[in-house]
């Protein structure tokens, strides 16, 4: 935040007293909301120990049960999130390489494809994809692994390898212009400047940006719980354990940390990865981009 | 196709609850990501380290937890409206979080040097921002901003699934489950309603973009 | 002809049952150890399998609720163990599947279960998809309000207080039989699940929730107190079991298993829904005729 020192100078004495009293006001402020908060909540019961203990207390009875329940989730999550990044990987940069490559008439048809499913919430391909497979008779049970994980992995593929098209779109946009114009100059077909020259350049900026992909497919495997077909993953085990116990804010809370604490890992792991990577500007700017695209 | 055309009232009536949920959804994400961004910005170390873990736990967590939570939540904290007001109130926290970063990005995208010379003319901070930086931010900004909003559009839809009832959505779920109506049909109609609204708003943007962004 | 000679196989799988399951416990739905089904018959290719897919509730108790086994547990599912013991089937063998309110017909249309039961209220819409066995238990509907609420004595009263809310589920027939006594449809208000209902109930978010009386008392006793049904039941709701539509011969063999084990259905009954406060002992109904 190179922005933040430039902005104003180094504070003098009376602006030093200013931030002293903002300081205090603000935690204030910040502890008296906390307070009230804590405090209705602990008037409707909710810190009695039944409703945690099952979460934090190994001796406690159903301790075993609902973390049993929450390790089978977080693997059905997992599953379904790495089938889903890996074929949206495949699916995504054949797209992208379609469209990139093809001529004014060939490229309609691609162009199309990806603003529909660009356009589409995720939880309607998702819904469609169910239905359509049960209606149309789309043999899914040939895939090995429940249905549901299909429904959900080929929705989730359905969207993310559109956006992953367009991820590829803009890392080899980034690349110097030299190096097509090198590749052609020495008598390389498009084909080959494309996979010789460009993919694999585009790759290493276009990483940081598919491990933020990443954390956008585990947070959309959740879908699965608002959408009636069965797959077990981690916030649907987490509805089976609240019905159970009747302790759904405990629970989410739970559940929502295990969340909030892979995706912040994976999340630094893209800035690590896009820290080492940076050659004289040739990542994708995942700063703004991924502003928006990982928004969803 | 007929399921759609037999229940065209039904459709109109839920492409206009959504999009009523999107505006409020707008108001409320705008302002409450520019109080996160000022936050993130101030001088005040307190009011930054709120600003940013605000912004690192609910960009990190699913929007269907958020949405849940505020299902349960808020109830529990006295808070006892529609679930519609739930939904508004979860997709506007998720969505602030990612609007935060997008005006930030805007801010850092302007030019040091900017801001260099408005001190070295004598301006203050408030000044500063408000006459120098914060405007070039907000024209840098409108790329992401857009894109953000944009999803948050997508994400109404994941709304309409944990229940604000009467939005395209739930008209998709009425029609098939109560009355039995075959699901392509009707969803198509549903996609339909939820690419009026992204494509369109997607155009917009673009033609926005043409005339304020500044090439970054 | 075909009917005796379904009768005749019942009456020697329930024999052949009640012999294998000499010496099991008060608990144990009879197994039938040897099936002779006519071949091409639903029954026929369950048997053969080994396994069934059953659809039911996951998130009702008292009828069917998913444990932390993974199992549900309720007196729908002990009616699905009867059918399923009758067919050969071992308890261990079935296969539970979620059947909310708004799916019911789907996964039965879709083929992903064998039959379905789940507190599921035979009426004339639905028989148009799907066929029905039973009734296997009559319910009624009736309304549960928060122990300390005066102002709601009956379905009356709704009418009369229009800011109250009355909750229930996608797809059910109480949720549509209700709307008659609304004031208007603003006053429903609809989740997918009984429970996000009850939960809206103890939180102040909705007034009144209504379906069947056994679902609510379900919910009752589990509140500790804080819920209570008020008025009497307002309708009649007999419960069936849904099965793909046109398959007389499996319906007329439900109907024959249920009729056979009258003494599970009542032991069923008494260990599951049973033991929850309020609830009358129910008499197995007179089925009606397969179509």
């Amino acid at each position: 935040m190179s922005e933040q020192t430039v902005l104003y100078d180094v504070p003098g004495p009376r602006t030093l007293r200013r931030q002293r009293i903002g300081t205090v006001v603000a935690l204030v402020l910040i502890a008296g909301l906390l307070a009230v908060a804590i405090q209705r909540l602990a008037s409707r019961g909710q810190f009695d120990p039944e409703l945690w203990e099952p979460w934090l207390n190994p001796a406690a009875d159903d301790f075993a049960s609902v973390w049993e329940l929450v390790g089978r989730g977080l693997l059905a999550t997992m599953i379904a999130a790495s089938l889903a990044i890996v074929l949206s990987l495949v699916v995504g940069v054949g797209l992208g390489v379609a469209r990139m490559m093809s001529g004014r008439y060939g490229r309609i048809p691609v162009v199309g494809f990806i603003e529909l499913f660009r356009g589409l919430p995720v939880i309607i391909t998702i819904v469609y994809v169910w239905r359509a497979s049960a209606e149309l008779g789309i043999p899914i049970r040939l895939l090995p692994g429940e249905n549901a994980l299909w429904y959900l992995v080929i929705g989730l593929t359905l969207y993310n390898s559109v956006i992953v098209a367009e991820i590829l779109r803009a890392g080899v946009a980034s690349l110097p212009r030299g190096q097509g114009e090198a590749g052609r100059a020495i008598g390389l077909t498009e084909g080959q400047v494309m996979r010789s020259i460009l993919l694999p350049q585009a790759f290493r900026t276009m990483l940081p940006a598919l491990i933020s992909q990443l954390v956008v497919v585990l947070k959309d495997t959740s879908l699965a719980a608002v959408i009636g077909f069965g797959y077990f993953e981690l916030l649907r085990r987490g509805q089976q354990i609240y019905q159970i116990l009747d302790n759904p804010i405990q629970t989410l809370f739970f559940v929502g940390t295990i969340f909030i604490v892979i995706n912040y890992a994976l999340s630094k792991l893209a800035v690590s990865v896009e820290r080492r990577l940076s050659v004289s500007g040739s990542t994708s700017r995942t700063g703004a981009d991924a502003a928006g695209e990982t928004a969803g | 196709m007929s399921p759609v055309i037999d229940n065209l009232d039904l459709y109109w009536s839920g492409f206009l609850t959504s999009l009523e949920f999107i505006v409020y959804s707008l108001i409320g994400s705008m302002i409450l990501g520019t109080v996160i961004a000022a936050f993130r910005v101030s001088p005040i170390p307190a009011l930054r380290a709120f600003g940013s873990a605000w912004v690192t736990l609910i960009r990190n967590c699913p929007l269907t937890i958020v949405l849940f939570f505020m299902g349960f939540g808020l109830p529990e904290l006295g808070i006892n409206y529609s679930f519609f007001f739930f939904g508004v109130t979860g997709l506007v926290i998720y969505t602030s979080a990612f609007v935060c970063e997008a005006l930030r990005s805007g801010i850092n995208a302007v030019d040091a040097g900017q801001a260099e010379a408005a001190r070295a003319i004598g301006l203050t901070f408030s000044q500063t921002m408000s006459e120098v930086v914060l405007p070039q931010a907000f024209r840098s900004a409108v790329p992401p901003l857009g894109s953000v909003q944009i999803a948050m559009f997508k994400n109404s839809a994941v709304a309409g699934a944990f229940g604000i009832g009467g939005d395209l959505f739930s008209v998709g779920k009425n029609l098939t489950s109560a009355q039995g109506y075959s699901y392509i049909p009707v969803l198509t109609g549903v996609a339909i309603g939820y690419l009026i609204i992204t494509l369109s708003a997607g155009a917009c943007l673009a033609l926005i973009e043409r005339k304020v962004a500044i090439a970054r | 002809m075909r009917i005796k000679k379904l009768g005749a196989a019942a009456a020697a799988l329930v024999l052949a049952g009640s012999l294998a399951a000499c010496g099991g416990g008060d608990d144990e739905v009879e197994v039938a150890s040897e099936t002779d089904f006519e071949a091409g018959t639903t029954m026929a290719e369950i048997a053969d399998r080994g396994t069934v897919t059953v659809g039911t509730k996951f998130d009702q108790p008292g009828f069917g609720l998913l444990g932390f086994e993974d199992v549900p547990e309720g007196f729908d599912v002990e009616v699905a163990k009867i059918i399923a013991g009758a067919l050969g089937i071992a308890e261990d063998d079935i296969e539970w599947v979620q059947a909310t309110s708004d799916i019911r017909e789907q996964v039965i249309e879709d083929g992903d279960v064998d039959f379905v039961v789940a507190t599921y209220t035979i009426n004339d819409e639905r028989k148009q998809r799907i066929t029905f066995a039973g009734p296997y238990y009559e319910a009624g509907q009736q309304l549960m309000v928060r122990a300390d609420e005066d102002a709601i004595e009956g379905p009356e009263d709704l009418a009369d207080n229009p800011d109250m809310k009355v909750c229930s589920v996608t797809g059910s027939t109480p949720s549509e039989q209700i709307k008659e006594y609304l004031a208007d449809e603003d006053q429903l208000v609809l989740f997918d699940i009984y429970d996000k209902c009850a939960d809206a109930l103890g939180n102040g978010q909705v007034d009144v929730v209504t379906t069947d009386n056994v679902i609510l008392l379900g919910f009752v006793s589990e509140s500790d107190g804080e819920f209570k049904l008020v008025g009497e039941q307002f309708t009649e709701e007999p419960y069936g079991i849904g099965i793909e539509k046109g398959d007389v011969e499996f319906c007329e063999f439900i109907n024959e298993t249920l009729q056979e084990n009258e003494d599970a259905y009542l032991a069923a009954w008494d260990r599951t829904a049973g033991e929850v406060d309020g609830t009358e002992k129910p008499e197995l109904p007179e089925a009606d005729a397969c179509a």
